[in-house]
């Protein structure tokens, strides 16, 4: 087994750990998505931890910054238009599927609900489409030119 | 100001833990690789240089809360609330289905779903500051139409 996939088997763990913290002392579901959508929405009786969530992200991410550099991108390839349709496109799917990869595919695949496995195996599949009719365009615009 | 009142200090203790829980996922997305877009699309290249590692941060985190789930469950409350919140039981809907297809098709594009978007405003990067405004215009936007949906034929 080689050295990233331990990393992403540790990584893994923690965010299960993570995820088992929430449910026991908070008992919900770690789903990042309805997460940070619920501050938007008219619940002020839950909105202060959903932000301070958001806010240990942020401040994980941060930290993570300074010790382990590697963990993110340096460079920017992408369009930051792409990048906004990419994003305005996950904000509506998954607030339209009631989660994402941490509350469909992690939480709700643990708790077998048949709900999270069917909408982790089509965002997977529509992810891998994509990605396809993506490298095939880019294929077409090389041979092109 | 202090907590004089028990509802007060559960609810400031619930806060706390929220932020340390967000802390500690940050710390796993970023270690499992979650916070590399290139990695993320590199896993969704299957017909191309399939990147499988991302396949062991699931087996990782699905392994340890599967278990930590059905032994929680075990409780009647959780520790810092009166009751389990579980999900609503819809079952398999065509919203769902179509949900998840538009929140792949964003994810294949731009590498990022949300945690590790919003993670990743930590590392004080561009892209992810523009993939999480737009994703929470989104948010909004699928409130507003499902809003509007429902007006129409109830669901």
């Amino acid at each position: 087994m080689n050295s990233e996939w331990l990393l992403a088997l540790v990584g893994g763990a923690i965010i299960g750990i993570a995820a088992s913290m929430f449910l026991l002392l908070n008992g919900r579901i770690a789903g990042v998505s309805g997460i940070l959508s619920g501050i938007f929405k008219n619940d002020t009786m839950n909105r202060g931890w959903r932000i301070a969530f958001v806010l240990g992200l942020v401040a994980g991410g941060f930290v993570m910054s300074l010790f382990l550099p590697p963990a993110f991108p340096v460079d920017t390839q992408k369009s930051f238009t792409l990048i906004a349709v990419a994003g305005l496109l996950v904000g509506f799917g998954t607030n339209l599927s009631g989660g994402c990869t941490s509350g469909h595919g992690v939480c709700g695949i643990s708790r077998l609900s048949k709900r999270s496995i069917v909408a982790t195996l089509t965002f997977i599949s529509a992810g891998i489409v994509t990605v396809a009719l993506m490298r095939w365009a880019l294929m077409t615009q090389v041979t092109a030119s | 100001m202090g907590f004089n009142d028990t509802g007060d200090c559960i609810m400031s203790s619930k806060v706390a833990a929220s932020f340390v829980i967000g802390f500690i996922f940050a710390v796993g997305l970023a270690l499992a690789g979650m916070t590399l877009p290139g990695k993320v699309i590199g896993f969704l290249d299957v017909f191309g240089q399939w990147d499988p590692s991302l396949m062991f941060v699931m087996i990782g985190a699905i392994g340890v809360h599967a278990i930590a789930y059905r032994l929680i469950r075990r409780r009647s409350t959780p520790l810092l609330d009166t009751k389990f919140f579980d999900p609503e039981k819809t079952g398999v809907t065509g919203r769902l289905i179509f949900g998840a297809a538009i929140f792949g098709i964003g994810w294949g594009l731009g590498g990022y779903c949300p945690g590790p978007a919003i993670t990743s405003l930590g590392a004080r990067l561009m892209e992810p500051a523009i993939f999480v405004v737009a994703m929470i215009a989104g948010m909004i936007l699928a409130q507003l139409f499902m809003t509007a949906v429902s007006k129409r034929k109830p669901i």
